[in-house]
């Protein structure tokens, strides 16, 4: 898969034209950023000085800016990235045992991926879903009422589609 | 004539499938050879109802739920396209008491309309707002919100009017009107609902925002974890521009006003208003010393109106019906009225619009039902996750914002999140000081270092170490984060931590009666 590999020639004209597709917006940085997740799964470190020449920013800065905002990440994620809502509203039904069953049902903490490559787990702050709690999201769908058999049934229709 | 069916397209509606409900509703139909018109509405707000299925009727629109995709095939065989008796049947959608007993001024589209139709959106009283704004100077505009009495619905309260006559006197060759969508606080949901559910109301506020104090552009500032919002308002956007209310000359009132909306990125300190202008300049969102003042040196340095998603939403009604309108609404200094948002271990959660005023009994118990377990109510957090938890013996005090102030609470965006006796407000109280570790953009000491050597203090309580010592260093240390935060992160995390300690101090291994 291309996206793991963004070194290759094609894909450094890829991220070239991202890139320039997005430089003159006024306050760029965080549009392009966002461009270069949505095309590659990830901000990959190869990206770093081509956008700080784009910017005439320092490297430093971008670097900065990347690490600074959860959304971003400099690795590639699994198929499928499964946020678990961490936040007070998730907490008043259930979502303290919801998440030690995710980690523990996937495997891996947040942050990591399975095995597999099917899901990357990750920690959410809020989802908005709050009168209808525990939630997740799985890629941009949102999950409510989310019991630890419905994570298991959705985790399973999740590997289930790529070994379709 | 084919029936107009309605199938909410809110993300909690999503969330609990409204999607395979839709799907199912047309292939049933198809099946059947029935004509129906399927209408994606926002949510009118009773999430327990949720997928909430709507059939228009002479009657009016009837209301069904929560329907799944296995229940269609037996709507259908009940005769609800022609508003047929079912188990799932709830009536009239406006008799069903929970929306009936509600004061919808802000969110009075919500659910009602398509949400990306413009057609849709004028015929239910949309854009009168803006073409009334056309005919005044920017003065009056400002004269109109400030006589209204609104107040910042983000949180802080501070009067929109004033905000908005500081950048009117500022002159600048570029000004800007910022919304600020990041809706981060956990158990609120009604800026979301806005711009999924009457995204054109925003758009119309930002205008009026923008021709009352001279700003010629604006930006949505999104939160990344609200996907379908910034879809549709991309869409509304697009579709606003086509048809002339936003562009070089709006509806031929030779005022300009173009808006973008930018997505941020999974950082709960950019709801801080300067944290976000930070952001939206493509930089780290790290928070700016005031002043200046936004309002004078905003985005890029020039005069910026930066306000709410239900500040700005609320404008285009002042603006149609009057200040004095929306003003003879609320109690106090709390004027008109606020989206309350009923969230966590709640039976009916969902959004309640209703006037300042009404008490927290009034709305966990009349419309919430009490909690979602049967079990009691121990606390409820109110303001997101740095506002206090209050506790059910100050449940009678009326939602007002000088009110809460006075018993060391904060009624901010309006969420709402209820807890039962099953709470450990340690745990609680422990969260606080860790999202705040989490979060802080880590600028001042009291906040970076401060959360962290919280979530050790806590530890040591609960562990009983020195208990009685420790505590003292947290109410220490509480003290200094108040007092010597930049922003309100630091400066507001231990409204929680100490309402948690001094309403339930048998969480922390305190005897009750010692620590009183």
């Amino acid at each position: 898969m291309s996206s793991h590999h963004p070194a290759s020639a094609a894909d450094g004209l890829r991220l070239q034209s991202v890139v320039d597709a997005h430089a003159s917006l006024p306050g760029a940085l965080l549009p392009m950023l966002h461009a270069i997740q949505d095309e590659f799964g990830h901000v990959p470190d190869q990206a770093v000085p081509v956008i700080a020449r784009s910017l005439n920013l320092s490297r430093a800065e971008v670097h900065g800016v990347i690490t600074f905002y959860h959304h971003f990440r400099s690795h590639a994620p699994g198929r499928h990235v499964v946020q678990v809502c961490r936040a007070e509203a998730c907490q008043a039904v259930g979502a303290v045992a919801l998440e030690a069953h995710a980690k523990k049902c996937l495997g891996i903490d947040f942050h990591e991926t399975t095995a597999d490559g099917a899901v990357t787990l990750e920690a959410v702050y809020c989802l908005g879903n709050c009168a209808v709690g525990p939630s997740l999201r799985i890629d941009d769908d949102i999950v409510g009422r989310v019991t630890p058999a419905r994570f298991d049934e959705i985790i399973a229709e999740l590997r289930a589609e790529v070994t379709a | 004539m084919s029936t107009r069916i309605y199938v909410p397209i809110d993300s909690t509606a999503l969330s609990l499938g409204a999607e395979k409900v839709a799907k199912a509703i047309a292939a049933e139909a198809a099946k059947r050879g029935i004509a129906i018109e399927l209408v994606r509405n926002g949510s009118r707000g009773a999430f327990w109802l949720e997928p909430l299925v709507e059939v228009q009727t002479p009657a009016g629109r009837m209301a069904y739920g929560p329907v799944q995709p296995k229940d269609v095939a037996a709507l259908f065989d009940a005769g609800f396209v022609n508003g047929g008796q079912h188990a799932l049947s709830l009536g009239l959608t406006d008799d069903i008491a929970y929306l009936k007993n509600q004061e919808r001024l802000t969110s009075a589209r919500i659910g009602i309309t398509d949400p990306l139709s413009l057609d849709d959106y004028i015929a239910h009283g949309g854009y009168e707002g803006l073409v009334a704004a056309f005919a005044m100077s920017g003065a009056d505009i400002v004269k109109e919100v400030t006589d209204s009495g609104l107040r910042g619905r983000g949180g802080a309260a501070f009067p929109t009017g004033i905000k908005w006559n500081t950048v009117l006197g500022a002159s600048a060759d570029q000004k800007y009107i910022v919304c600020n969508a990041d809706e981060g606080d956990s158990g609120t949901f009604s800026d979301r609902m806005i711009m999924e559910g009457d995204p054109y109301v925003l758009i119309e506020g930002m205008t009026i925002a923008g021709i009352a104090v001279g700003a010629t552009r604006g930006y949505i500032y999104l939160r990344s974890e609200y996907p379908h919002a910034f879809a549709t308002l991309k869409e509304a956007i697009r579709r606003a521009r086509a048809a002339g209310w936003l562009g070089q000359d709006v509806r031929g009132s030779a005022k300009a006003f173009e808006l973008e909306v930018r997505l941020g990125a999974g950082a709960y300190i950019c709801g801080e208003e300067t944290s976000l202008l930070e952001s939206l300049e493509g930089k780290r969102g790290i928070v700016r010393f005031k002043p200046p003042l936004p309002a004078l040196q905003g985005l890029f340095g020039k005069p910026t109106v930066i306000n709410n998603v239900i500040s700005l939403a609320s404008v285009p009604i002042i603006l149609a019906r009057g200040g004095a309108y929306y003003r003879n609404y609320g109690m106090g200094r709390s004027r008109g009225t606020l989206p309350f948002q009923l969230a966590g271990n709640i039976k009916r959660g969902g959004l309640v619009e209703k006037a300042f005023g009404l008490t927290m009994n009034e709305l966990i118990h009349d419309f919430g039902g009490g909690t979602l377990s049967g079990r009691p109510v121990r606390a409820v957090q109110v303001g997101g996750p740095l506002g206090a938890y209050v506790p059910a013996s100050q449940f009678d005090m009326p939602l007002d914002y000088e009110e809460y102030a006075k018993n060391g609470a904060m009624i901010g965006h309006g969420g709402i999140v209820v807890f039962d006796d099953t709470v450990d407000m340690a745990h609680m109280a422990r969260y606080a000081m860790e999202f705040c570790a989490v979060e802080s953009c880590g600028k001042c000491t009291p906040c970076r270092i401060g959360s962290t050597r919280g979530v050790e203090v806590i530890d040591r309580i609960v562990a009983n170490e020195q208990r009685g010592k420790n505590i003292a260093l947290l109410q220490s240390l509480c003290d200094t984060m108040l007092n010597g935060s930049l922003c309100a992160l630091g400066g507001m995390a231990p409204y929680p931590v100490l309402s948690a300690l001094n309403h339930f101090p048998e969480d922390f291994g305190v005897d009750k009666t010692e620590a009183a």
